[in-house]
């Protein structure tokens, strides 16, 4: 067998980058006078990058991964030279495309044409070498009858359209990604995920840093956690996005339990929530897995009878979007009737279809049956947050039933 | 950074387009567009006419006074407008430093050529008032192109060090317009030097040191009139008429390393 010589495309060691972050401004010269006398510093430090080495080789697909302020950014930003390492060094070996924001240097003024040069110039290629690509960046964004027009006045998705379109046709070696190519609507992250699968099958280095092990899984064949400045692992694709869940999911549960045990329910109407539990698989939990059933359980307490009532649950996710509205009452049988004491109500959802998120639920009770007029006596938000894990594919979807997929050949 | 790499391929590819836009974009939206490049040291040349020639009548000691006028303005509105299109030049590139590496003296020297090429344009305007007046123009005529790379280099050399100051201290800028309005008045541009040096001659030759000032004179020389009293013909010691250079060199000297050093955190700054 032949032995196949790896080569290193780029080798960072020991790099460490440490920012000083000015207080109040400090840009003029009167606050610089002032912060003398004050024998203020002026600035607070940050250091982003703790001493970090690894090597990539070429035709890797790596992955730089971790959560927000771990680094990530910052290391991207040094390995394309864009900030300068204060310590240690990065070699880089070929030409270096880096794509940190789509569309740099894309000025309204100039039409669609004119912008697709100058782009293509801070990328490093020149006018003869865009005019061979020319053709193809148009046709993929497709936007011919639209390039002699102003770019001021191309819709949002028509510049990121032409945007990502040179950015795919630029040829060079190693190409750095940065996970915002992946924003947009939903047709547009399907292109970008679609050209990583080709990036991939190319044989092109490409490094791309992401919050999103469904790509790190599905696109690296490398990758990299970072956090606080330092590499905590190297390793697969797999051993890391596995990493990477093991080391986010228990800060789910923390950051739950934090907020579910600061969170006072008043009391209101006479009414007063004792405790509002998520159970699933016999056991209360708040980081929840992906398409198993789990119920809701309200406990309260009431100083008096009230008679016949209903009991309301929200669920919203993270964006503030409601995924889920239910409740006692309406067209159910089991017609709610609030006593004197202490009572519980158990919310069952059967089929677990919410995708990989964290969510909170809205509590409300009313007074009142279907027949007469309901009148609104307690209501709270963010009485439970919980979470839940697990979606592996396309988490970003509102909802996630389980979907099974047959491909067939030929007609069926 | 081995300066050989200073204008590689790359650079001068990121250059080239940069100017372009720059020029593009510079009359945009006006219906004359590139023509006010030439009409406007036209009408300024009509003002200075009916101002200086037809009712002040200064000037009268000096021939063809109007163009004489008019070349040094234009010399000077050059260097104004190099310089402040230089200044912020880096700040105003900011969103772009943040997001893809390139060589930050490129922005720099963009800035100013957009004004230098307005320069040759306004030039042909002044040459061909020269013609006009009847000015009898001889080869010598051509060392006005050295004197305008020097007046450039000269320009180039302080937007350097004004850009980079210009990303920590914002203030840069107006300090800069204030300085810019005191020294045109410490510039013979409106005024013949001879009304200094029948006061002072040294204060006339300490004047004529400053490079804008040596610059104007000497090309209102080659230009317009010998009448135009350049530093060389009123220095005795002519190793004098260095001063404008070695200040040059050492503003460059400066601000080249200034640049150097502070050009590698741009990106975080800005």
């Amino acid at each position: 067998m032949k032995k196949v010589k790896t080569e290193t495309a780029i080798e960072v060691r020991n790099v460490f980058k440490t920012f000083k972050i000015p207080l109040d401004g400090g840009r003029n010269i009167k606050q610089r006078i002032v912060q003398i006398f004050k024998k203020n510093k002026g600035y607070r430090e940050f250091s982003p990058l703790n001493g970090i080495s690894f090597t990539i080789n070429k035709g890797e697909f790596f992955g730089i991964v971790g959560r927000n302020g771990s680094g990530k950014s910052t290391l991207l930003k040094t390995m394309a030279g864009i900030y300068s390492a204060d310590k240690g060094s990065i070699k880089v070996n070929g030409k270096l495309v880096p794509f940190i924001e789509l569309g740099v240097g894309f000025n309204g003024e100039l039409t669609g044409r004119e912008n697709v040069y100058l782009n293509g110039a801070l990328l490093g290629f020149s006018r003869d070498e865009i005019a061979n690509m020319y053709d193809e960046i148009v046709e993929f964004a497709e936007l011919h009858d639209f390039m002699e027009e102003q770019l001021k006045n191309y819709s949002s998705g028509m510049q990121v359209r032409l945007a990502f379109s040179i950015a795919i046709q630029a040829k060079g070696d190693i190409l750095l990604l940065d996970e915002v190519l992946a924003v947009g609507d939903s047709a547009f992250q399907q292109k970008c995920y679609d050209y990583f699968g080709k990036l991939k099958r190319s044989g092109r280095t490409v490094v791309l840093v992401t919050h999103n092990m469904t790509a790190v899984e599905q696109y690296c064949s490398k990758a990299l956690l970072l956090e606080n400045g330092k590499v905590l692992a190297i390793g697969t694709n797999i051993q890391i996005a596995e990493k990477y869940r093991e080391i986010f999911i228990p800060d789910a549960a923390k950051a739950n339990a934090t907020d579910n045990a600061k969170k006072v329910h008043r009391t209101q109407g006479g009414l007063k929530i004792e405790a509002v539990d998520i159970v699933q698989g016999d056991v209360s939990t708040t980081v929840l897995r992906a398409f198993e059933p789990f119920t809701i359980r309200v406990t309260f307490r009431s100083d008096k009878k009230i008679g016949p009532g209903a009991c309301g649950v929200n669920i919203v996710n993270s964006r503030n979007v409601l995924v889920l509205a239910t409740g006692t009452g309406g067209r159910y049988d089991d017609e709610l009737s609030i006593k004197e004491g202490l009572s519980s109500i158990e919310f069952i959802v059967k089929q677990n279809i919410f995708t990989e998120d964290n969510y909170s639920i809205n509590l409300a009770f009313a007074r009142g049956d279907k027949n007469s007029s309901q009148e609104l006596i307690y209501q709270e938000t963010e009485v439970i947050k919980f979470s839940i894990r697990g979606v592996v594919s396309r988490p970003h979807s509102l909802v996630h039933p389980e979907v099974d997929v047959a491909i067939y050949k030929g007609k069926t | 950074m081995k300066l050989s790499n200073i204008f590689n391929r790359r650079n001068r590819i990121l250059l080239a387009e940069l100017v372009r836009t720059d020029f593009k974009l510079r009359y945009q939206a006006s219906t004359l567009g590139y023509l006010w490049s030439i009409l406007n040291p036209l009408l300024l040349f009509s003002i200075l006419y009916t101002v200086f020639d037809l009712f002040l009548g200064i000037g009268k000691g000096i021939e063809h006074y109007p163009v004489y006028l008019l070349l040094g303005i234009i010399l000077w509105r050059f260097f104004m407008e190099a310089t402040n299109n230089g200044l912020r030049a880096i700040v105003q590139r900011g969103g772009l430093l943040r997001k893809i590496n390139f060589p930050k003296y490129i922005v720099v020297i963009s800035g100013t050529i957009s004004s230098l090429i307005n320069l040759s344009l306004n030039l042909l305007v002044v040459l061909a008032f020269i013609l006009i007046n009847g000015v009898s123009l001889s080869w010598s005529a051509l060392f006005i192109i050295p004197l305008v790379l020097e007046l450039y280099a000269f320009a180039l050399a302080i937007s350097f060090f004004l850009s980079a100051v210009n990303v920590k201290f914002r203030d840069v800028g107006y300090l800069w317009d204030v300085f810019l309005q005191a020294a045109f008045y410490a510039t013979p541009i409106i005024y013949p030097i001879t009304m200094i040096a029948s006061k002072s001659d040294l204060i006339a030759k300490i004047l004529l040191i400053n490079p804008v000032a040596q610059v104007i004179q000497d090309a209102r020389y080659v230009l317009v009139t010998h009448d135009s009293i350049t530093l060389f013909s009123m220095v005795g010691n002519k190793l004098y008429t260095l001063a404008p250079f070695i200040i040059i060199a050492v503003v460059a000297v400066v601000a080249t390393l200034y640049f150097k050093k502070s050009s590698v955190k741009f990106a975080e700054h800005v």
